[in-house]
Order: structure tokens, then C-alpha cells, then sequence
């Protein structure tokens, strides 16, 4: 068995069993929802019934609906959709990276971060088939053969590259989420005393038993998923940023935008993640599996990403000045002190000032703090996209198309519909599905788990 | 001479594993273990051979990279050039950069899905398929451990397991 250091924190609280963290973990699956859980999922639902009434009318009349125009011709289509995108970006970095570098606090939290990376990238998903204009001809975005209506697709258009890269992340994601989720939905099915109950997790235990060759296999499918995984989500962010730097836009066309796109996604996806997980450990008093230590080595995430991101904004400013273009020079001047100062300064408080915060141990170990920062961070992420595109698309090199960008009500039916449609999902998640992978933590308790530790150090 | 199944029921994994290790030493082979996690080095002890999923991944993604390059060769080098803001489409060479990361892409789809797929199969980890723990518990806090023996060995091979923990013993 694997020895710990004895003044490493236990990732496991409180006196548990083998059997006691079946119970914990199966206890929101096999109890009654709350009521706070039904009103929570109703304002989502709501909301999320809200964007698809929004979403038909724009898929009906046209993407005329929304304030998007001449000039800015993206707006918050491509805003939300690199936001949400990013926020994915966490799951697998929590899932693979940290799998990699055997990271064991990573157990408590992977199962619900990679269930917020497959909701995260649908939501991101529906920006990206909306905005073409015609969603009902997206099939042509697929290497089809001429006859269906285009010529081939332009392989080495980046926008192309999206399509593949994006497709990719989420089909594996859902694929190692789901390899993951077998044997705790194998313990669901065996512990189950009623009969359709046990039916439904019988299906999607898919036979789960737990024999040493198929742990075996089990193992080594994580461990060469999540070394496949790695550079798939340095790659999807990367791919996305092209977008952009691919393009001769000034304020766009930049070789930074890569790791500043990944660093950022990271940044915005662990906030996301402790957005979602200080709530979900007080309403299912899971406490003891994600602990402040969990959160203090996310909010250690966070400044490390952060930094980067503060780094990358300041080396944009620099680089701008230093190139002597003088357009290139505009489109960061008038970013910060143009018509959108207010985005650009919302940006730079929320990304760039308030995670330094975390440097003290008080506030990165606060729970309330966190919680508060995690939602700044979010706010501050969708604003550096916004940023990006916006003001950038307002001021191009001719002043007579030069114009101002208002979201029309359908452009925040449709945002505040993902959001809604996301923790819908979320919320069922965690009513139905295990959201700590107990087959994990069982590996760890002895080596980490308080009492055993407490046992040890005696 | 008919063949009898033990179970062996432990509490925890380490006297399974000490009883695997006598095992072994005697020559007696072990089915099966089930567990609700995986115990490390397990494998070694019950005679698993290291899995080859892995070399299959391998050869999916090289499928997957050959794939996705021929793709793009046939259809935007071969089958139809197109000359797009002055980049034309003359050689695949030239092309090579603006294709890597579809390449790369194609590689990790076809690995990812190849290997869940071939794991799902070689399990048999289909929806529907029937639990193939023998005693519920095993998902939960129990560790089985099957021993196939005969009529002779029967006695000696019960007292071992018992002796080494185990807390429940029953032949099928």
C-alpha cells in the first residue's frame, strides 16, 4: 500500500468506511430531491425554456434579430461560445492533467468538473450551429462530397479546424466521463431495492463487476485517455484562439493568443468548477470528500492562470506599442479607452487584480470568498471575450463602418437560455448520477483518509 | 472429477492480497477477484497478464492519423484545389502545416473511441448485460476472491482462506 506524509492534509475527513462512502455518495441518488433542488432546477428550466423560445426565433426569422451588424458581425454568438467553451476546458484538466501528474485530490472533484465540461461545450455548441445563419445547412460544415451542396470543405481554414477540434473534445470527453462512471453506477445497481431502479442502473452500469482484468483494463483506458485527452484541450483552446489569430484583424492577429486562450480557458473553468462545487458539497453534505483543501489547491489553480492571463494582457499592450503599427497600436488603445473602456476595465479588475487576492491564505481557504471570486472570475472571462471581438470589430480600418454593437433581448434570451439549459443539466446530474467517483476515493482512503492518517501518526 | 468454485469473502484488500500471495506459493491458482476499487498489484499476484489495450489505442490512432491525412489529401490536394486568398492547394507537402491540426485531431478521435470501444467489447460492458459480480457486495465494501479447486483440495484450500481472513466462504 502507498504511504503518505503524515502532515499532508487528509483529502478524506471524518471516520469513514469503505461502506460509509457507498452510503455518502449514493445517498442525493436514493433519497428524495429538497426543495431547494426543485426550485433551483425550475428557475433553470425556466430559463432554459426561455432560450429555446428565443433560439426558434432566431433559427425562424434570422440572425437579424440579434445586435449583431455590419460591422460587428460577431458579437455575442462568438462571446459566449469561447466562454463556455473555456469553462469545459477545467473538467478535462482536473480529469487528465491532474490524472497524470497523480494528483489524488483530483478524485473528489473530477466526476461533477468533467459532467460541467460536457454541458459547458453543448452549450458552447449551440453558438457555434446558431451563428452561421442557417443552422439547417450546418451539415456543410463536414468533409460531405460536392453534390450535397458545397465544394469540399477548406481544410486549412481554422474555422474548419473548430469543427474537428470541438466534435473531438466532446465526443471524448462524454466517452471518458462515462468509462469513469460505470462501477459507481455498478454500485448504485447493486445496492438498489427497487425493482425499476435497479433496471435503470443495471442499464447503465453496462454489467459492471469489478473482476482484477477488467480493473486492469479500466486503468490503463483512463490513464491512455486522459495522455490523449492532454493535448486534445490544449489543442481545442488553441485551435479556437486561430480563430482570430489566423485572421489580418488588428488586435487580433497576434501569436500570443494560444496560450493566453488556454490559460484563460483553465482560469474561467476552475472558477466555474468551485461555482458549482461549493454549492453542491453544503446541499449534498459531501464536505468531507471535497474539503478546503480542495478548494484551496483549485484557488491555487486560479492565481497560478490568472497570472498568466494578467502576463498575457500586459505583453498584448506592450507588443502593440513596440510593433509601431500604428492600427495595430488603435485597436489597443481604443479597446481601453474607447466606447467599451467600461468591458475593458471590468476585464482587468476581475482578471487581472482580484485573483491575486488568493495570495492570502485567509481569503484562498474562505469559502464565501471563493465563491464570490469564482463568479468575479466568470464575470471577468466573458468580458476579456467580449473585448476581443466587440470593440475590436467597432473601430476596423474604415471609419464609415464604424458602429456600436446592443444586444437585442433575443441575444440575452438565447445567453441566459444556456445558462439555464446548463444547470438544468447539472442539477439532474447530481440528483441522478454519482457526482464523486467513489471507486477512486475507496483507493485512497487508507493513504489519505483522516483516520487512517490519524491511526498512522499514533 | 467435477471442478468446485470456493468464494472467499474478505473485509479489506490486504488479507486478500497476503492469502493471494500463499496461494501462489503453493501453486494454486486464482480465478478471479472482484472488487469495489482496484487493489494495486493485484495483477501479478493472481496471474493477470498486463493488458494490451493500450497497443490498440496505438494502432487505432495511427489509423486515425492515416485517415484524416488522406481525407484532406483527396479532397482538397486531389479531388478538387481550390485557390483560396492566394494560398492555392498545389502539394500535399505544401499543405502539411494547415493540416496538422485536423491530423492531430483525427488521431486522438479515432484512439480515444477505438480503445473505450474495444474495452467495452473485450468486457463485455454493454447496456443490458447481466452484473458479473457474483455477490452485490463487491461493488460496495466486500472483496471476493475465487478459488477453482477439486474435491480433495477442497478442505485444505478452505482453511487457508480462512485463516488469511477471509469471513464468509461458500463453493458454487
Amino acid at each position: 500500500m502507498q504511504h503518505e506524509s503524515e502532515i499532508r492534509t487528509p483529502l478524506i475527513l471524518g471516520n469513514k468506511s469503505y461502506h460509509q462512502i457507498s452510503e455518502d455518495i449514493a445517498r442525493p441518488i436514493e433519497g428524495k430531491s429538497t426543495k431547494l433542488w426543485y426550485i433551483l432546477l425550475t428557475i433553470s428550466a425556466i430559463l432554459f425554456l426561455w432560450g429555446i423560445a428565443c433560439l426558434s426565433y432566431t433559427i425562424g426569422v434570422g440572425i437579424g434579430v440579434w445586435g449583431s451588424n455590419n460591422g460587428v458581425a460577431w458579437a455575442w454568438d462568438i462571446t459566449n461560445f469561447v466562454w463556455w467553451i473555456g469553462i469545459g476546458h477545467a473538467g478535462t484538466l482536473i480529469s487528465a492533467v491532474l490524472l497524470l501528474f497523480r494528483q489524488k485530490w483530483r478524485m473528489g472533484i473530477n466526476r461533477s468538473a468533467e459532467a460541467m465540461t460536457i454541458f459547458a461545450v453543448m452549450c458552447a455548441a449551440i453558438f457555434v450551429t446558431l451563428h452561421t445563419g442557417r443552422p439547417w445547412l450546418d451539415y456543410w460544415l463536414f468533409p460531405l462530397p460536392n453534390q450535397f451542396g458545397s465544394l469540399w470543405i477548406n481544410f486549412n481554414s481554422p474555422l474548419v479546424w473548430d469543427v474537428f477540434a470541438v466534435s473531438t473534445y466532446f465526443s471524448v470527453s462524454l466517452v471518458f466521463w462515462y468509462t469513469g462512471l460505470i462501477p459507481d453506477f455498478a454500485m448504485i445497481r447493486d445496492r438498489a431495492v427497487k425493482p425499476t431502479f435497479k433496471k435503470i442502473y443495471s442499464i447503465l452500469s453496462f454489467g459492471w463487476g469489478g473482476g482484477a482484468r477488467h480493473w486492469s483494463r479500466f486503468e490503463e483506458v483512463s490513464l491512455v485517455l486522459a495522455g490523449l485527452s492532454t493535448p486534445l484541450v490544449f489543442s481545442v483552446h488553441s485551435i479556437v484562439s486561430m480563430d482570430f489569430a489566423t485572421s489580418v484583424v488588428p488586435g487580433w492577429h497576434t501569436t500570443i493568443f494560444p496560450p493566453y486562450f488556454v490559460a484563460g480557458a483553465i482560469f474561467s473553468g476552475f472558477a466555474m468548477v468551485l461555482t458549482l462545487l461549493l454549492i453542491m458539497r453544503k446541499v449534498y453534505r459531501l464536505e468531507n470528500y471535497i474539503t478546503i483543501k480542495h478548494v484551496e489547491y483549485m484557488n491555487i489553480v486560479i492565481i497560478v492562470t490568472g497570472s498568466i492571463v494578467g502576463v498575457a494582457y500586459l505583453t498584448e499592450l506592450f507588443i502593440s506599442w513596440y510593433s509601431g503599427v500604428e492600427y495595430e497600436q488603435y485597436a489597443f488603445l481604443n479597446r481601453a479607452t474607447g466606447p467599451y473602456w467600461w468591458a475593458y476595465a471590468a476585464m482587468m479588475t476581475c482578471n487581472v487584480i482580484s485573483p491575486q487576492l488568493f495570495w492570502f491564505k485567509k481569503l484562498r481557504t474562505s469559502l464565501t470568498f471563493t465563491f464570490i471570486m469564482s463568479i468575479i472570475v466568470n464575470i471577468g472571462m466573458w468580458f476579456e471575450r467580449f473585448v476581443i471581438i466587440v470593440p475590436t470589430l467597432c473601430r476596423t480600418y474604415l471609419p464609415s463602418s464604424w458602429n456600436m454593437y446592443h444586444p437585442t433581448f433575443v441575444d440575452i434570451g438565447i445567453f441566459s437560455g444556456t445558462i439555464g439549459m446548463f444547470f438544468t443539466f447539472f442539477l439532474l446530474f447530481t440528483r441522478y448520477f454519482p457526482v464523486i467517483a467513489q471507486a477512486e476515493l475507496k483507493s485512497i482512503m487508507k493513504s489519505s483518509g483522516q483516520e487512517h492518517k490519524d491511526k498512522r501518526a499514533h | 472429477m467435477s471442478k468446485i468454485a470456493i468464494h472467499a469473502i474478505y473485509d479489506d484488500e490486504e488479507p486478500l492480497m497476503e492469502t493471494a500471495k500463499e496461494l501462489r506459493t503453493k501453486g494454486i491458482k486464482v480465478k478471479e477477484v472482484f472488487s469495489p476499487f482496484p487493489i494495486h498489484g493485484i495483477d501479478a499476484l493472481i496471474g493477470v497478464p498486463r493488458t494490451r489495450i493500450a497497443i490498440c489505442a496505438f494502432i487505432y490512432g495511427i489509423t486515425g492519423m492515416s485517415l484524416g491525412t488522406l481525407m484532406m489529401w483527396y479532397m482538397n490536394i486531389h479531388d478538387w484545389p481550390t485557390d483560396i486568398g492566394g494560398k492555392p492547394s498545389f502539394a500535399y507537402y505544401m499543405n502539411v502545416p494547415a493540416f496538422i491540426p485536423i491530423t492531430f485531431e483525427c488521431t486522438v478521435f479515432c484512439a480515444a473511441h477505438g480503445m473505450v470501444i474495444t474495452h467495452f467489447l473485450r468486457s463485455w460492458l454493454i447496456p443490458g448485460a447481466k452484473a458479473k459480480n457474483p455477490d452485490p457486495r463487491t461493488t460496495d465494501d466486500k472483496f471476493l476472491m475465487i478459488v477453482e479447486t477439486n474435491e480433495q483440495d477442497k478442505n485444505s484450500i478452505e482453511t487457508l482462506l480462512k485463516n488469511g481472513g477471509a469471513t464468509e466462504i461458500s463453493f458454487k
